[in-house]
């Protein structure tokens, strides 16, 4: 199976002039620490057994690369598959990596963990795996997150996790890591904080990219053995961009597979009302690490839109912006209405109902299928299933459950 | 006078005399901007003898809950870091000989650009520079923009910083070394000052920079017990609470920050124990 690249290790956590480590000096160490852990871990077979033991009987992989017909004939264009990591255990990709990185903590002697969720997915999928290891969890969401996806918020205590309501600043994802930070700064001894994403100081960004890679590598050899060779292109939403590099990463280096990020489009990029600092951002330092970013001319942060929580972040993983600077990837936005069409879509076509943040790369493909003919083919990284969202678009039809 | 000599002045009449240096930290435009100068002139007159000026950002993460409110105060009224230049022009039209030193998060610099911010801080009058997220690994370019000022840019040295980094920042270091007193956020109430001596004889050993010791010092009692191992004292939270406090009255934050000031000089000064 391929994934290894030339893009695999960062020098000294750059991507490009993206990335790097910025953080207070008493994370320094920790982060130190992690790396070289982390750098161990990824080459002994052992961490790599228990991993891959785990993602099998716990998570459910492989997932399967599923050949969406109906939608296919309904876009009239280009052959859709789906990598459904919906099916996987919690709903979505985000267990690939706390399940990685519980092991860490675990290998650290660290009895606690903590996160940051925005859609809750990741904030369910640290909770899910603290239980099964028995360790204590904290995990920070943004007020109006709390309130957006109550569903996962009771979920994650059911699992036994404290869920933190962040009433901070603009009361969201960015502020909920904020807060993360600071308890990490606080209790970095017998703590691990669980980054969800492929953002934050350096290693995260390499190893949350590592543990979600599982998505590509799978994807690859599924592609070869369904239909014999590679797809020409892959599509996965970006929000902090962790189910899109595990998706694109192992196919960096074949440069005739285009790889294409959705970002959240909001209420059009024209109102400054969205959440795409790849299509409109610019770059600057937040959260540990150099990228694109959401802000004002004075270089504080603003607040970002977007219809799906899990989108709603003012950065993006350093890799996705040093993929843009060097014209790898694509980036694209599409609109809260665009989204919660492909919702509908393909509830409709296939029956399977998406999370918001995927329902963002089926727009672009439902957007685009038409023009690019029917011998291409195109797989969408289906990254979480839509339960949690089911109260948010039921609102927006006017229907109170 | 200009920078590097007012603070590299400063200090040395410090440690000339013996005495230990009490920093003080507020956040610029909190709770009104028309505030901030008038309260720097007013600590200045209480006792300090080292300015430090929050510029305020919209993502602090690592500030305990006082100076992120400090920092919401700041920006709603519209603060930006050319209107903290501003404030230290104005300081400056009464006050040549106090240090001032800008702390806040790298967005702010890189936003209007490295070099364009070294030059208009040491045009404003600006002796020094904290940036809390910013290590020495990653600081190069800044760096090298404030050394053609002559603007010192301050490390901070944590609780978990080993020998190995500590060498690293110290070989980066100029004007004083921030010491961080605990793990943990500003304002935070676990100082535990024992440990603190410990550290603080293992840094001083391995620097001839002054030593600063910040974080969770709120009084004059607790300032007193960490600068006795160290060359000053740093006091945040405590002032920015009484900003908070003095909110709906402006008017009655000089006063109050100049007994405040006094308060923690009087017990820095005080002989033996």
């Amino acid at each position: 199976m391929r994934g290894a690249n030339r893009y695999d290790q960062p020098v000294n956590g750059h991507f490009g002039e993206h990335g790097g480590r910025f953080v207070a000096e008493t994370l320094m160490h920790a982060l130190e620490e992690l790396e070289s852990l982390y750098e161990a871990a990824r080459q002994d077979p052992e961490f790599q057994a228990e991993l891959r033991s785990d993602l099998e009987h716990y998570v459910g992989r492989p997932t399967p690369l599923y050949f969406a017909e109906r939608l296919t004939r309904e876009l009239g264009g280009a052959q859709v598959y789906l990598k459904r990591e919906d099916l996987n255990h919690t709903g979505a990709h985000k267990v690939n990596n706390t399940v990685g990185q519980a092991l860490l903590a675990k290998r650290m002697g660290k009895p606690r963990v903590i996160a940051e969720t925005g859609a809750g997915q990741h904030g369910v999928a640290t909770a899910t795996i603290a239980a099964r290891l028995g360790l204590q969890c904290r995990v920070y969401m943004g007020a109006e997150d709390v309130q957006r996806q109550s569903l996962n918020v009771y979920r994650m205590k059911l699992l036994g996790a404290e869920v933190v309501a962040v009433e901070s600043g603009s009361r969201t994802l960015k502020d909920a890591m904020n807060e993360a930070m600071r308890d990490w700064v606080t209790n970095v001894d017998d703590t691990h904080y669980i980054i969800g994403t492929v953002a934050g100081p350096h290693p995260f960004p390499a190893m949350v990219r590592d543990f979600q890679s599982v998505i590509g590598q799978e994807t690859r050899a599924q592609s070869l053995q369904t239909f014999g060779r590679l797809p020409d292109a892959l599509v996965a939403c970006v929000g902090g961009g962790s189910n899109a590099i595990g998706m694109f990463h192992p196919f960096i280096d074949d440069a005739d597979v285009r790889l294409i990020g959705v970002e959240a489009g909001g209420l059009g990029l024209a109102t400054g009302q969205h959440a795409a600092p790849l299509s409109a951002g610019k770059v600057g330092v937040l959260h540990g690490n150099r990228t694109y970013l959401m802000q004002d001319d004075d270089g504080q942060i603003v607040e970002t839109h977007s219809v799906s929580a899990g989108l709603d972040y003012p950065g993006v993983g350093p890799e996705h912006s040093f993929l843009k600077d060097i014209g790898r990837a694509e980036y694209a936005a599409v609109t809260d209405d665009q989204a919660l069409a492909a919702l509908r879509l393909l509830n409709r076509c296939e029956g399977i109902l998406p999370a918001l943040e995927s329902s963002h790369a089926i727009a672009w493909v439902a957007e685009h299928a038409a023009a690019l003919g029917a011998d291409q083919i195109v797989v969408v990284n289906l990254s979480g299933r839509g339960d949690k969202d089911i109260m948010t678009v039921a609102k927006l039809d006017g229907i109170a459950l | 006078m200009t920078a590097p000599g007012r603070l590299d002045a400063r200090l040395a009449e410090l440690r000339r005399a013996q005495r230990k240096a009490l920093v003080t930290f507020i956040t610029a435009g909190d709770p009104v901007p028309s505030a901030t100068v008038p309260a720097l002139h007013a600590l200045v007159r209480g006792g300090a003898d080292v300015l430090e000026l929050g510029v305020p950002f919209s993502d602090p993460e690592a500030e305990g809950p006082a100076i992120q409110r400090s920092s919401e105060r700041g920006l709603a009224q519209g603060m930006t870091l050319r209107g903290c230049l501003d404030l230290v022009r104005a300081f400056r039209e009464d006050d040549d000989a106090t240090p001032v030193v800008l702390m806040g998060y790298l967005n702010s610099v890189l936003a209007m650009g490295e070099t364009r911010f070294a030059e208009a801080a040491a045009e404003a009058g600006v002796d020094g520079l904290i940036m809390v997220n910013l290590p020495p690994e990653e600081a190069g370019s800044l760096q090298a923009a404030l050394d053609r000022q002559g603007i010192r840019l301050i490390f901070l040295v944590a609780p978990t910083t080993t020998p190995e980094r500590a060498r690293r920042i110290l070989d980066a270091a100029s004007g004083f070394v921030y010491y961080v007193s605990l793990k943990g956020i500003t304002g935070a109430d676990h100082l535990d000052t024992a440990a603190v001596g410990e550290k603080l004889k293992w840094l001083r050993g391995l620097t001839e920079l002054p030593v600063m010791v910040g974080f969770g010092i709120k009084d004059g009692a607790s300032a007193r017990a960490v600068a006795a191992h160290a060359d000053g004292a740093v006091v945040g939270s405590a002032l920015v609470r009484i900003m908070a406090e003095c909110a709906d009255d402006p008017a009655s934050i000089a006063g109050r920050l100049t007994d405040q000031a006094r308060e923690i000089r009087a017990a820095l000064d005080a002989p033996g124990r």
